[in-house]
């Protein structure tokens, strides 16, 4: 029975590696550490996730796309998504893999770590040059920032960094 | 760590549900006015800014609004749509117009009075906020964590601006000038907790209004100092308290407007 329950968490993880961002198809929400906590008990999985900015218009399109993710898999009776926000979402949760499936789709991975007065530092996403300006904090979505290369001569956008430092 | 069935005590949830009223109504009126500018800010990566923090507002409101579901008080989407008017705990301030005029029509909004606005009530949307992290009720605190994080972008944005505009011409200046004033006429109800605001004080929901006024003042000083201007006085006993339901026609007609999608069909699935 042990043995059945983990590979069934196992195989809710793997489809979880394949439901992406809606509008980043090269990250999914386990590269961006949206998933904080997975249950399977008598196929009934139960699946926490962390919403990376309140208002994100996506949550809702998330959650369907987990459901209809999960509910493929053999011997799941239910599925049960909870946004919760302890811990909170913070931009270092993003990983590696992760980092790089956002600059295959031209968007500059958050800086880790910012200037202690605040400041931050993002590459080229596309040439890796650092001679780059800040457009607008602000982008199309709530979690990125509009920045221009003076090198390549590219428009990118950037993850914003997201501390609980901030 | 769920957030389901959450329990608590009749008394305190008569404070919780008082504060997370005013919180809520505050960031969803405060929302709604920001997007009314949407179109129509004075540059397109304003209008990008201005309408990334709107709707980040909004998702501090719903949250607001969903901790009140979580306690029994009702569907999140119709407390927000539905209440009337007259049991809104928002601050006056949020619920006055952009200026002159109806946005489908020819509006003629005043971009210093929305810097000044948007800048003197995310500074102190910022300093409850920090109070609020230390909140006794903790599902409350969790959900500040995360709204202050956003927060850090918004008063840089609005303090960007502000500094801007008061460093520029005479007649950026001038209108700045007259902004201010015309906020700080509004900003008597902001940091009241209204008529029963002791008990949640005394809960420990939040701290009292006095701590947070001067923690305001001292966040504002700095940057007023920079542009050659002194604190302005927040006034006493202000005509209308929004957290005791008292409020304008401003309010009415905005309510209208916002719900009216939502009226047509409140079970359609969005």
């Amino acid at each position: 029975m042990q043995m059945s329950i983990k590979s069934l968490e196992k195989q809710v993880l793997d489809v979880l590696n394949e439901v992406k961002d809606p509008e980043i198809d090269t990250v999914s929400i386990i590269d961006l550490g949206m998933v904080e906590e997975v249950m399977a008990e008598n196929g009934v999985i139960e699946i926490k996730i962390l919403p990376t900015f309140l208002g994100c218009p996506a949550l809702s399109i998330i959650q369907k796309n987990i459901e209809n993710a999960v509910k493929a898999i053999e011997y799941v009776e239910k599925v049960k998504v909870e946004f919760i926000n302890h811990p909170p979402w913070t931009s270092d949760r993003i990983s590696e893999k992760g980092r790089n499936g956002l600059k295959a789709f031209g968007i500059a991975p958050p800086p880790r770590l910012m200037d202690s007065d605040g400041s931050w530092h993002v590459d080229c996403p596309f040439c890796g040059s650092t001679y780059v300006t800040m457009d607008n904090i602000f982008g199309p979505t709530a979690c990125r920032s509009i920045l221009y290369c003076k090198n390549c001569k590219n428009p990118f956008e950037a993850m914003k960094p997201i501390s609980t430092l901030m | 760590m769920t957030e389901q069935n959450v329990t608590i005590t009749p008394e305190l949830k008569e404070s919780v549900v008082n504060l997370l009223f005013q919180l809520a109504d505050d960031d969803f009126l405060y929302s709604y006015r920001g997007s009314e500018w949407l179109g129509l800010a004075p540059h397109i990566e304003e209008d990008v800014a201005s309408s990334s923090i709107s709707q980040d507002s909004m998702g501090h409101a719903a949250m607001f609004y969903q901790l009140l579901e979580e306690i029994g008080i009702g569907n999140a989407d119709a407390l927000a749509h539905l209440r009337p008017a007259n049991e809104r705990k928002n601050s006056i301030l949020v619920e006055r117009p952009n200026g002159e005029g109806y946005y489908m029509e020819v509006p003629k909004y005043d971009w210093a009075y929305a810097v000044v606005r948007n800048y003197f009530y995310t500074t102190a949307k910022k300093v409850k906020i920090d109070s609020v992290k230390n909140s006794s009720y903790d599902p409350l605190a969790k959900v500040a964590i995360k709204v202050n994080m956003e927060l850090y972008y918004h008063l840089l944005h609005w303090k960007t601006w502000f500094v801007q505009l008061l460093s520029s011409t005479d007649e950026a200046k001038q209108r700045m000038n007259i902004a201010i004033e015309q906020v700080m006429s509004d900003f008597g109800d902001v940091f009241s907790l209204g008529k029963d605001g002791e008990k949640i004080v005394e809960l420990g929901l939040i701290e009292k209004s006095d701590v947070l006024i001067h923690r305001w003042k001292q966040q504002l000083e700095q940057v007023l100092q920079s542009v050659g201007l002194s604190l302005p006085e927040i006034p006493a006993n202000p005509e209308r308290n929004g957290r005791n339901l008292e409020h304008t026609e401003d309010l009415v007609s905005a309510i209208e407007t916002l719900s009216e999608v939502y009226r047509l069909d409140t079970a359609a699935s969005w």
